[in-house]
């Protein structure tokens, strides 16, 4: 661990050290450690690496670093060879030996284990070249894939604590305040607050004690940046918040994380750790006469809970409720003293707004919305992983450049962005440029920043029925508009997709929505309208046909939808005759297959089964 | 147990939740008398305790099985049929989403997102991912992990006779 750093030029020193250590300048192996990453056998190919390089004799001149989230998890686990950047996905304990003898020792490429492009199939050696990586922008996310995220001093080689070191030295708060204004920095947690304009407000509050807060409870369901920034960069985070206590005066801080991702906890306190020991966090931070610290919280489960005042109230102890603002939180905030709390994502965009300068950061983004931001590109999409694209970019780069469009030859149908607050954007909606001002004006969000893309194959009725199912259940049920209102609308999607509405139940449902709004303690509810108004007002269609036909155009409501074989693709294999657990198919080996359609349970399993797509479901 | 947990934090009701989801960790639920010696000690009424230990949904009054099976009902997994696999692992357990299983062997749970979404429809047991899961993958692991603790208790059982 790196001992106490007492001022500028001894921090500038230890960098001049760790640049040169950095894998863009010695040859070194990094392997993607992030939690797809695992799920995906990361951790065996990591150890099957160290082995394998010492039995060559590698151990001294190759680097090994184990990093966090690359955000291209769909082809885990990724090794990277540097500085050449040569791209394995996929890749197993038994490629290891020849990967190391081969390319790291050898600087030859493997064709078989190189990425092959979805959509016309080519082989691609370098990560820069493959469009998923090619097509982003990564100034926040992109040092992830060099960085051992709980290693000082792979940190301080890609800059860290400089802009720290900057704004504690060299920048008066407000000096700070300004540059964070000018850079147009807005929240990346889902409002779009200016965080400079917040900063300005809590600075000026009357109080001797003030905290800044990372939200880290990230409850937006298909959205997983936030969790892959702090286990891939945590000192980034830290920074961030050391910067942004400098400049509101506040001597205490808070990371308030979900409870679901125990890794970057850990990653966290141990970041903590080290910063402590580096004295670049605690009392006197590099000689600068100003004292900080940060305290970890985990959360408990509940999604309202990532809202601000009822993250407060959870920090003090207490159920997480929200209150009614009619008091801002940057006034009278955690303990009623003067608080700014802000997004994972935004604390990251902080270093390199004070290090780069507020005109170089604004150089980037659209009008009203400035720098990067990151996407969690999921769902029925070829390339499924966290993309950090500019601000403005337009729908269908996202979706057909960097993501590779959509699977199986099936057809687009929908992005939904915002999360339960937000909407589902129609396929003649991509050329819309992506920035909070844009996603709001066609009835959506930003969000907390997810995508999720949608085929044919899913039902709009049901994905509003999906987010109102997931609000009413995390509803905090202390004001009525949401309570109530989210328990009637959840009433009428269901009985919908069951093939019992009628037609009335649309307009009651906007009805409903519009009451939620007006009236709602919190966005929870004031945006729990988002998801159904705009399915009805793009697909207004799907909702008729479950109506008046009784049917789900999808095929995936499951009251309206029967399973079927294809005789003409059947080839008998059985498979899907093992898998049934109601012995609903029946049928001899290498003959057609026949399902009884009264007695299946619609569970799907002869679906998952049948590898030459001969089951349908209608 | 308790004491050791309660001297990691602070004595006053900012650490309630904190010491709350030790507990869970520690039993796997938050028993009656536990509940009770904190409020005493923290000095906050009872009911205060029973609100916030009933808020938060990794809080549970009632014991959970050895095995925690979490099925993930995000957006991003839901688009990739994870309602068939919640089916799939009631349908296994003989339980519904929430319960426990008689033999104490298994809670299953269904989570709002857990955070690996591009890797959806996702499973966690114990902390552990499972992704790109369907229907029949999700009665397999089932029947595997069945299969281990059934051998971890004989195995446990032959060291003790
Ligand atoms: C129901 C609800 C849930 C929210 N969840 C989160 C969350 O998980 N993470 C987050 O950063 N912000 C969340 N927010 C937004 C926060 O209230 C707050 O605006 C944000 O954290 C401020 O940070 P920012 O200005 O950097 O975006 C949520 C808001 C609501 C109403
Ligand atoms: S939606 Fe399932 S992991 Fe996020």
């Amino acid at each position: 661990m790196i001992g106490r750093i007492t001022d500028a030029a001894a921090l500038e020193n230890l960098r001049a050290e760790a640049i040169v250590d950095h894998p863009e300048r010695r040859r070194s192996v990094t392997v993607c450690g992030g939690t797809g990453c695992q799920a995906a056998g990361c951790a065996e190919v990591g150890e099957a690496l160290r082995a394998e390089l010492a039995a060559q004799g590698l151990t001294d001149t190759v680097k090994l670093v184990v990093t966090g989230c690359n955000g291209f998890c769909e082809q885990g686990p990724i090794v990277v060879v540097r500085p050449d950047d040569v791209f394995y996905p996929k890749v197993k304990v038994a490629d290891v030996k020849e990967i190391v003898g081969t390319t790291v020792a050898g600087g030859e490429i493997i064709e078989r284990l190189l990425y092959r492009n979805p959509v016309d199939g080519e082989l691609i050696a370098h990560e820069q070249q493959i469009p998923f990586y090619g097509e982003q922008t990564r100034r926040i996310f992109g040092q992830n894939g060099y960085i051992d995220p709980v290693n000082l001093t792979d940190y301080l080689a890609i800059d860290g604590y400089a802009a720290m070191s900057k704004a504690l030295l060299d920048m008066k708060p407000d000096e700070v305040i300004e540059e964070v204004v000018a850079s147009g920095l807005r929240g990346r947690g889902g409002g779009g607050f200016l965080a400079g304009r917040k900063w300005r407000s809590c600075r000026a509050a009357a109080g001797e004690h003030k905290y800044v807060i990372c939200n880290a409870d990230e409850g937006d369901p298909g959205a997983f940046m936030d969790r892959s920034l702090l286990e891939g960069n945590p000192h980034g985070i830290i920074e961030g918040l050391i910067i942004g206590a400098w400049a509101i005066g506040a001597d205490e801080g808070f990371v308030y994380v979900r409870h679901e991702y125990p890794l970057a906890v850990k990653r966290l306190e141990e970041a903590l750790e080290q910063a402590r020991a580096a004295g670049l966090l605690g009392d006197d931070i590099l000689g600068s006469g100003f004292s900080f610290d940060i305290r970890i919280s985990r959360g408990g489960g509940a999604f309202v809970c990532g809202e601000s005042t009822a993250l407060m109230a959870s920090l003090e102890g207490q159920a997480g409720e929200p209150r009614a603002k009619y008091v801002h939180t940057v006034e009278q905030g955690l303990f009623d003293r003067p608080t700014t709390l802000n997004n994972v994502e935004t604390w990251a965009n902080v270093p390199p707004i004070i290090l780069g300068g507020a005109a170089e950061y604004a150089s980037i983004g659209s009008e009203g919305s400035k720098g990067t931001k990151i996407f969690s590109l999921v769902g029925q999409i070829n390339n499924t992983g966290l993309v950090e694209v500019p601000m403005g970019i337009t729908l269908r780069e996202i979706v057909y450049g960097v993501g590779g469009g959509i699977p199986g030859g099936r057809k687009f149908k929908a992005v939904q962005t915002g999360g339960p607050s937000g909407g589902c954007i129609p396929e003649g909606m991509l050329g819309l440029e992506v920035d909070f001002q844009k996603l709001t004006e066609v009835g959506s969000m930003m969000g907390s920043g997810g995508m999720i893309v949608m085929d044919e194959t899913t039902c709009m009725v049901d994905v509003a029925r999906y987010f109102i199912a997931f609000l009413k259940e995390e509803s905090c049920g202390k004001c009525v508009p949401c309570r109530e209102g989210l328990k009637t609308a959840l009433d009428i999607l269901t009985r919908i997709t069951e093939g019992r509405g009628v037609l009335e139940d649309i307009d009651l449902l906007l009805e409903i929505g519009d009451w939620m709004s007006a009236s709602s303690l919190c966005a929870l509810g004031g945006s729990a309208a988002n998801p159904v108004a705009s399915t009805i007002r793009y697909f207004r269609d799907e909702y008729e046909a479950h109506i008046v036909e009784r049917r789900c155009p999808a095929g995936a409501c499951r009251e309206l939808i029967t399973y079927s074989i294809d005789p003409e693709i059947c080839n008998g294999c059985h498979a899907c005759v093992k898998a049934c657990p109601e012995a609903c198919i029946t049928g001899e080996t290498r003959h057609v297959h026949n399902l009884d359609a009264d007695s299946c349970i619609k569970c799907g399993a002869c679906l998952s089964a049948c590898r030459h797509h001969a089951i349908s479901r209608k | 147990m308790l004491e050791q947990i309660l001297s990691r934090y602070p004595q006053d009701r900012t650490s309630l939740v904190m010491i709350l989801q030790d507990l869970q960790s520690e039993f796997g639920y938050l028993p009656q008398d536990a509940l009770e010696e904190i409020s005493t000690r923290l000095e906050i009424s009872r009911a205060q305790v029973y609100s916030v230990a009933t808020f938060y949904n990794v809080l549970s009054l009632k014991p959970r099985g050895r095995h925690l099976i979490r099925v993930c009902m995000g957006t991003a997994c839901h688009v990739r049929q994870g309602s068939l696999i919640l089916a799939a692992a009631e349908r296994e357990l003989g339980i519904k989403d929430g319960e426990t299983s008689a033999d104490g062997e298994f809670t299953l749970q269904s989570v709002g997102c857990v955070g690996a979404c591009a890797i959806g429809p996702v499973v966690e047991v114990d902390e552990e991912h499972f992704g790109h899961m369907n229907v029949q993958k999700m009665s397999r692991l089932i029947r595997k992990i069945k299969k281990r603790a059934a051998s971890d208790t004989t195995s446990a059982g032959e060291e003790r006779s």
